[in-house]
């Protein structure tokens, strides 16, 4: 089976309509949040007008929520946020984002179609297809919750890989390695874009996190704190929390990725564990991410320290696919970039 | 059951001296405690990183050999320090048999005190609900007994374990969720056990065949052979195997880094479980090993093997048969020597490179395609002595040329001899001659067989499930109470006010919803009015 080359050009010619589209709604969303520092403004002076009376009834002793509300966080104590407001500039960045989905996944589904085979074979094409796999979890993420705040910091490093991937790692289409054509390739790959997918989602809410819960402590203190983009955002507490659910979903899939990967390795080189730098940092991940979470449950960890660990283990997921990929040479080495 | 989740430990004994038994006790509690754990596992992050930066004796231990002779004064210094055998090193086996031990520590009591939690009854409801993290009331329709007894019954169908007690519900469910917790921890241990047994049991080996010739599963037939330390090398199973033909297919349409790049590897091969058992014909591929008798043949390499035939000065066949040549590069140039013992007067060897797609320029001789196109042979000659008597293990690709002298030509040049399939080349001084008949491929194989593989693949299973349970399982306890009011206007029906107050163990965000399902299900306002009223 031969590479069909004008669907590739196809493939390529559709991810360049979708990072268009995704460029537009970066600005969207960017246009969003400077809109957000306003509203939280009038959301702040509406909640002052309001707070006695709705909050002293609703708010059940012992949630907590009272002490640590700031002015973008304008709910009741049990957390259902207030009413949407329209937003109308993050409304058109989802519209965007959708559209920009569905060139992304054409694109991806072109390169496939092209060369016979999942279209995740060298790191150009993990990248591209990574990157449409973190704009759909998103895009899934916002019918749980409104994490519209989060588009940006989304969408822009889509935008990025996409980048990277089209100047840096662009590999022509061809076919596979022998031992990349497997069943639990395309399982273990799977899973490991989804989780990622979910890691980068959850880094996104714990920067946020840290920039949050910085504000609201010194606004604690009574120190000065100039209105900025996060005043858009929840509370510290509710994004503490956010990303908690996100790295929960996300560490089973990474231990799925390690055990498929393990399973994987076993069928094409007879053993399933070589400590291969590929493997060393992938159980390295895992590791630091099984520490957050048992930071979560360790007293005196809990809070910034935990979020802190969060940190270094989505550094090693960049470190993972950036540069291990591409300097560290072992059996895995199928970058493909040279 | 707190807002923290610490495990409850002992307050700790406040003495002034501890004693050895005391200190002893300390520091077991200090080895099982989560902060312990804690430190211990992003330790054994941080130890695994310089594995992956340092080459690795058991990954690749030619590497390590380059990188010794790089750094000559600080090579040896991280030998010592283990750095090439990073994995087997004391200071990771440290780090990971003190975690595992840390971890059994913690993990069997609460194995214990989860059993009994599993038995007891759900504790008292505390004396004031609205103190808990959820809490919702109202006052119903209806008398108390029978308030209480449809959020029971609520209860029960949502999978509470519900004692009733003076009045008032505690109920309380999910406790998978510690069971999948404990589940996930001790399949960890049983996965270390594994794989040690793994290490202890197995044997794995690896060998070259050409295509025509046959293995034959013993110690001797093995280019090398690793052994776990209880494993009887005498006794392996006596399966045996031919290697009946190779499909070897390279990328040729693309230009860049992608040519030549590897396509398809399959060997076809008969074998027979032993010396008497009938032959099967199967094919092996990468990703595809074949299973004989519980041994597993993985096609890890190829590359070629040139059929050579060398005569000695008096014109008899001295050696003839298919010599692998390794490959060194991804076109497959590939570096292999012929060695002839048996040749007259003098012993005679040669080495040199087989070029699947020849090309001979100022880089000197080399392959650019990996595919045969243009092959040819390029040998140096040598006569003297082997020292294959020698005791020193001799590698096949390679000639130990200490006491043996290069052949030149009659005007004093070395002789290099450059030979295409199907050509002889005579050698200098009527030493004899070569003849490349023509080109084999040679299979890689690597027979491994690791006992505890299935048991290794159960714990991962387990763990996996346990994990799941124990992060998605929500553990929540809900307590009911009921007191009868004044009905609103005289004649109207008892009137009863239902307090509900829940609380979970870690984040959950479906706590409310359950309080006020329950509130709902005593006759209260409906969940969705509830949380309008609340919002
Ligand atoms: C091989 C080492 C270990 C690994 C990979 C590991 C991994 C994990 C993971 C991923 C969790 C999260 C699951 C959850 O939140 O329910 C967890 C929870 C927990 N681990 Fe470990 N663990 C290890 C060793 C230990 C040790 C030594 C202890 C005891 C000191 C321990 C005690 C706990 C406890 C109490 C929890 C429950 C935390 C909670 O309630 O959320 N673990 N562990």
């Amino acid at each position: 089976m031969s590479v069909d080359e004008t669907l590739a050009g196809y493939a390529n010619l559709l991810l360049y309509g979708a990072m268009a589209a995704y460029t537009a709604a970066f600005l969207a969303f960017v246009l969003d949040l400077a809109g957000g520092t306003a509203r939280a403004e009038r959301q702040r002076t509406l909640a002052e007008r309001r707070a006695v009376p709705v909050g002293a009834a609703a708010v059940p002793p012992g949630s907590g929520a009272a002490g640590d509300v700031s002015p973008g966080d304008v709910r009741s104590g049990d957390g259902t946020p207030p009413p949407r407001e329209r937003r109308q500039a993050a409304a058109i960045g989802v519209s965007l984002t959708v559209l920009a989905l569905l060139l992304h996944l054409a694109a991806v589904a072109a390169r496939g179609w092209s060369v016979h085979r999942p279209p995740w074979g060298n790191m150009y094409e993990f990248a591209t297809a990574g990157a449409a796999v973190v704009t759909l979890v998103f895009l899934a993420a916002l019918r749980w919750r409104d994490l519209r705040y989060l588009g940006t910091f989304v969408v822009g490093p889509v935008l990025l890989t996409l980048g990277l991937a089209v100047v840096v790692l662009y590999t022509r289409a061809s076919q596979l390695v022998p031992s990349l054509k497997s069943v639990w390739l395309a399982i273990h790959v799977s899973v490991a874009f989804v989780s990622s997918a979910l890691f980068t989602l959850a880094f996104s809410v714990t920067v946020l996190y840290l920039v949050q819960a910085r504000r609201e402590r010194r606004r604690a203190l009574g120190e000065p704190v100039r209105p900025a983009f996060t005043d858009a955002l929840p509370a510290a507490r509710e994004l503490d929390r956010a990303s908690y659910q996100l790295h929960a979903v996300a560490f089973p899939l990474w231990t799925f990725t390690l055990v498929a990967g393990a399973i994987w390795a076993e069928n094409a080189w007879g053993r399933y564990w070589g400590w291969d730098p590929k493997e060393v940092w992938t159980f390295v991940i895992w590791v630091v991410y099984a520490g957050y979470l048992h930071a979560r449950a360790t007293r005196g960890w809990q809070g910034r320290k935990a979020a802190g660990l969060a940190l270094v283990g989505y550094g090693c997921v960049l470190f993972n696919f950036l540069v291990v990929n591409i300097f560290f040479v072992g059996m895995h080495s199928y970058a493909g970039v040279g | 059951m707190t807002a923290t989740r610490e495990r409850p430990t002992a307050p700790a004994p406040v003495q002034p001296r501890l004693g050895a038994v005391g200190t002893l006790r300390f520091a077991w509690r200090q080895l099982t405690s989560m902060r312990t754990a804690l430190f211990l596992l992003l330790l054994l992050a941080v130890a695994a990183v310089p594995g992956s930066v340092l080459p690795q004796r058991g990954v690749n231990a030619g590497q390590v050999t380059t990188y010794l002779q790089q750094h000559p004064t600080s090579g040896p210094w991280v030998d010592r320090l283990g750095g090439f055998d990073v994995y087997s090193s004391v200071w990771f086996s440290a780090i990971y048999l003190l975690l595992f031990v840390s971890l059994v520590g913690c993990v069997l009591p609460r194995c214990r005190q989860h059993w009994g939690a599993l038995r007891a009854r759900p504790p008292r409801a505390p004396a004031r609900l609205d103190r808990l993290p959820a809490h919702v009331a109202a006052e119903v329709d209806g008398d108390p007994e029978r308030t209480l007894a449809a959020a029971q019954a609520a209860l029960r169908r949502r999978g509470f374990r519900v004692d009733v007690r003076d009045g008032s519900i505690s109920a309380e469910r999910g406790q998978l969720r510690e069971s999948g917790n404990l589940l996930f921890h001790l399949s960890l241990v049983v996965l270390l056990v594994a794989v040690a047994a793994g290490h202890l049991l197995g044997w794995r080996g690896d060998v070259i065949v050409p295509v025509g010739s046959s293995f034959s599963n013993a110690v001797p037939s093995y280019d090398s052979l690793d052994a776990g330390p209880w494993v009887d090398s005498e006794r392996l199973p006596p399966f045996s195997l031919d290697v009946d033909s190779m499909t070897v297919r390279f990328e040729e349409q693309q230009t860049g880094s992608q040519l030549g790049a590897p396509r398809e590897f399959r060997a076809r091969v008969t074998s027979r479980d032993g010396p008497e058992a009938a032959p099967r014909t199967t094919s092996v591929s990468v990703n595809h090993p074949l299973e004989l008798d519980g041994a597993k043949v993985f096609l890890l390499g190829n590359g070629y093997a040139p059929v050579i035939t060398v005569r000695d000065g008096t014109g008899r066949v001295v050696y003839s048969q298919a010599t692998p040549f390794v490959p060194q590069d991804g076109s497959y140039t590939s570096l292999g020597a012929v060695k002839a013992p048996g040749a007259e007067p003098e012993q005679l060897g040669l080495v040199g490179w087989f070029l699947p797609t020849a090309v001979i320029d100022d880089k000197g001789p080399h392959s650019v395609f990996p595919d045969l196109k243009n092959p040819a042979l390029t040998l140096t000659a040598f006569a003297g002595d082997l020292n294959l008597s020698s005791s020193a293990a001799q590698s096949v690709f390679t000639l130990d040329t200490s006491k043996m002298r290069q052949l030149r030509t009659s005007n004093g040049d070395l002789v290099r001899l450059l030979i295409a399939p199907g050509e002889t080349k005579e050698l200098p001084d009527g030493k004899g001659s070569v003849t490349f008949e023509r080109v084999e491929r040679f299979a890689g194989l690597s027979i491994r067989h690791d006992p505890a593989r299935g048991w290794a693949l159960g714990a991962a299973v387990a763990a996996m499930l346990g994990l799941a349970l124990s992060l998605f399982v929500p553990r929540r306890r809900v307590f009911v109470r009921v007191r009868a009011v004044q009905p609103r206007a005289a004649g109207d029906g008892p009137r009863t006010l239902v307090e509900v107050g829940g609380l979970s163990r870690g984040e959950d965000a479906g706590l409310e919803d359950e309080v006020a399902r329950v509130l709902a299900a005593a006759g209260g306002p409906t969940a969705g009015r509830t949380s309008e009223e609340r919002g």
